[in-house]
């Protein structure tokens, strides 16, 4: 009798498991594995692809997301998420899966346009209406009453940019001696109140919970927070220098190979369609910087501000292959400014 | 069967047969049932901090930032543990010994932290404690206290996450006291105080002592509503637990291991401690 309801449990199992894969022949489900603020943008996205495209076999597609903070999703996709195309905020966090897995070539940066990143933004200050506190550049952030929120650069891949973006103005203004850009960071970190665990953590932190004078965030995300319904209670300031942040995209083949002959294909073409003037166009419209303004909206394109900004591939930072060990890794540049007293 | 094992050099314990039926097979159940669910994966813990090499694991016990967050975890659980257990059976005597409108209301509404996803409870708990929220801005100009996002924060979201586990462990014991023995010390001339003392108390020692132990326990461990309320700036108040979570983002797990290791020793010794309490207070106010 036991024995029997054993096997009646186990075959149950095995037929809910079976049934989930063995179903829609005639559909490939891609997995996109993305981070935290591009929900609303892979909503509308995934919709425009899945309209229109079929694969070379006639195959509709249906794109599911797994949102969460980058470093996390990374994490996932390397102990064993199903991921078919990954599109996270750091191009270290595909970096990481693709040497720890084998499952992304090594040279996944150069099978798309512009280092595979189809969209860019930067970092911009969120303050309250009005600015009581008078924030204009980084500068200001290191004064003292002025309270900071920007998330754990350990934990979130837009802390990363935030952190780096004040590092290179501060290497601006001392010229690059690096014991002044330390203390220079450092001062701005003993302004932080809260580093939350993500960037929307973050903004939440800032507008529900009404804490701290300056919210240093995506650009994309600052837009969300003042459309918002109470988002005439803020307004957005460009600091005099930013960082061009590039959320990067990839296949993962080794996942995408294993299932059906046509995901490979369904997958490279999803990310292609990012590209596209559709996919540049939403892109836009969700307040990412399209690589080629020219096909979005006009007044899409208006909203985004001149500014001028480094990139990670700056000498300053030498790319993240070597930017991510020199300031995030366990005891880097980053745990030191908290040492500095 | 190992139950009806014949041989007398054994032990004794294995030849006599209980009263119940089903010993060994229920025994084999629970050896599996816990090495599958809580020693295989502690174990996995052992064996990954193993592999760090002894200087490597002290210098990761030692590192100071890796101490002040072990401090935290473990002193505002402790904190929030002691407060609990005041507050909690007094909770609990309130419940158990007078009826009044709404007790059974309040008596449900004491499960709600067991029930409520702990991220819900540290965002309505930041909310209302931040420095601009309703509770933190009074206290805040009352007191010049800021609980929200700071060390008092961990201790208001310990205090918060585990009320239930010392009201729900000493409710029942209190119930199950006879009335009678208090009607008892009274007829024999005990003052009320000395009834609850010398009566009450040492029959409530040992629950009080259970929910202490789980409330610290679930204290040391929590994660969720914590790292809303806490500032997690490093050597000010970040939690061992997510100094874990840091170290697995930089990749580091035999580093996160060796926290999550040291974590386990010292709630060991600990729990290890509070049980010798337990018996010897069993012992000492004879109640086997």
């Amino acid at each position: 009798m036991r024995l029997k309801l054993i096997a009646l449990a186990a075959s149950l199992a095995l037929a809910a498991c079976g049934g989930q894969s063995s179903s829609a022949a005639s559909e490939i489900a891609l997995l996109n594995v993305s981070y935290d603020p591009t929900r609303e943008l892979y909503e509308e996205f995934n919709a425009d692809f899945s309209a229109a495209y079929k694969t070379p076999g006639g195959k509709t597609v249906k794109v599911n997301m797994s949102h969460g903070g980058s470093g996390k999703q990374a994490r996932s996709v390397i102990d064993g998420l199903d991921a078919d195309v990954v599109t996270l905020a750091l191009q270290n966090d595909i970096d990481v899966i693709a040497k720890e897995t084998g499952k992304i070539p090594a040279d996944w940066r150069t099978k798309l346009a512009a280092n595979s990143a189809p969209y860019t933004s930067t970092i911009v200050f969120l303050v309250r209406a009005g600015n009581p506190k008078n924030i204009k550049d980084w500068n200001d952030l290191v004064l003292p009453g002025v309270g900071v929120i920007t998330p754990n650069p350990k934990t979130s891949g837009g802390a990363r940019w935030n952190y780096l973006a004040a590092w290179a103005y501060a290497s601006k203004q001392f010229a690059g001696d690096e014991t002044k850009i330390k203390e220079f960071v450092s001062a701005l970190y003993k302004n932080v109140l809260k580093l939350d665990s993500g960037a929307r953590g973050s903004t939440v932190t800032f507008t529900q919970q009404g804490t701290g004078d300056v919210l240093i965030t995506w650009e994309n995300e600052g837009f969300l927070t003042l459309r918002e319904e109470d988002g005439d209670k803020y307004q957005m300031i460009y600091p005099s220098l930013s960082i061009r942040a590039e959320p990067p995209v990839a296949v993962v083949p080794g996942n995408a190979e294993k299932k059906d002959p046509e995901q490979l294909q369904a997958a490279e073409d999803y990310l292609k369609h990012l590209y596209s003037a559709a996919g540049q166009r939403i892109a836009a419209k969700h307040y990412y910087r399209p690589n080629d303004p020219a096909v979005a909206d006009p007044a899409d394109v208006a909203r985004f501000q001149p500014v001028e900004m480094v990139t990670i591939d700056d000498p300053l930072f030498g790319g993240w292959a070597q930017a991510q060990p020199k300031h995030f890794d366990d005891g880097g540049l980053y745990d030191q400014i908290f040492t500095v007293r | 069967m190992t139950a009806t094992a014949p041989d007398g050099a054994r032990s004794f314990r294995w030849r006599r047969r209980s009263v119940l039926p089903g010993f060994g097979l229920s025994l084999g159940y629970t050896i599996v049932y816990l090495s599958l669910i809580v020693l295989i994966p502690l174990a996995g813990l052992g064996i990954r901090s193993a592999s760090l090499g002894w200087d490597q694991f002290w210098a990761i016990a030692f590192d100071r930032r890796v101490l002040l967050a072990l401090q935290l975890s473990f002193g505002s659980a402790l904190i929030a543990a002691i407060i609990n257990t005041v507050f909690g059976v007094l909770v609990a005597w309130v419940l158990v010994r007078y009826r009044f409108p709404g007790r059974r209301w309040l008596d449900a509404a004491v499960d709600l932290p067991f029930a409520l996803p702990t991220a819900v409870a540290g965002i309505a708990l930041a909310t209302l404690y931040a420095p601009n929220g309703p509770f933190g801005a009074l206290l805040d100009d009352w007191f010049g206290l800021r609980v929200g996002f700071t060390s008092f924060g961990v201790v208001m979201a310990l205090i918060f996450v585990g009320l239930p586990f010392v009201v729900r462990t000493v409710q029942p014991v209190l119930e199950e006291i006879d009335r009678e023995t208090e009607e008892v010390a009274a007829t024999l001339g005990a003052r009320r105080w000395r009834t609850v003392t010398r009566v009450i108390f040492p029959a409530l020692l040992p629950a009080i002592l259970t929910g202490f132990a789980l409330s610290f326990a679930r204290g040391v461990g929590e994660y969720g509503s914590v790292i809303f309320i806490a500032s997690n700036l490093p050597f000010q108040s970040e939690i061992a637990p997510l100094l874990i979570v840091i170290k697995l983002e930089e990749n580091n797990y035999a580093g996160a291991t060796a926290i999550a290791t040291i974590m386990l020793v010292i709630s060991f010794a600990m729990l290890f401690v509070i049980n010798l309490l337990q018996a010897w207070s069993r012992k000492w106010f004879g109640h086997e």
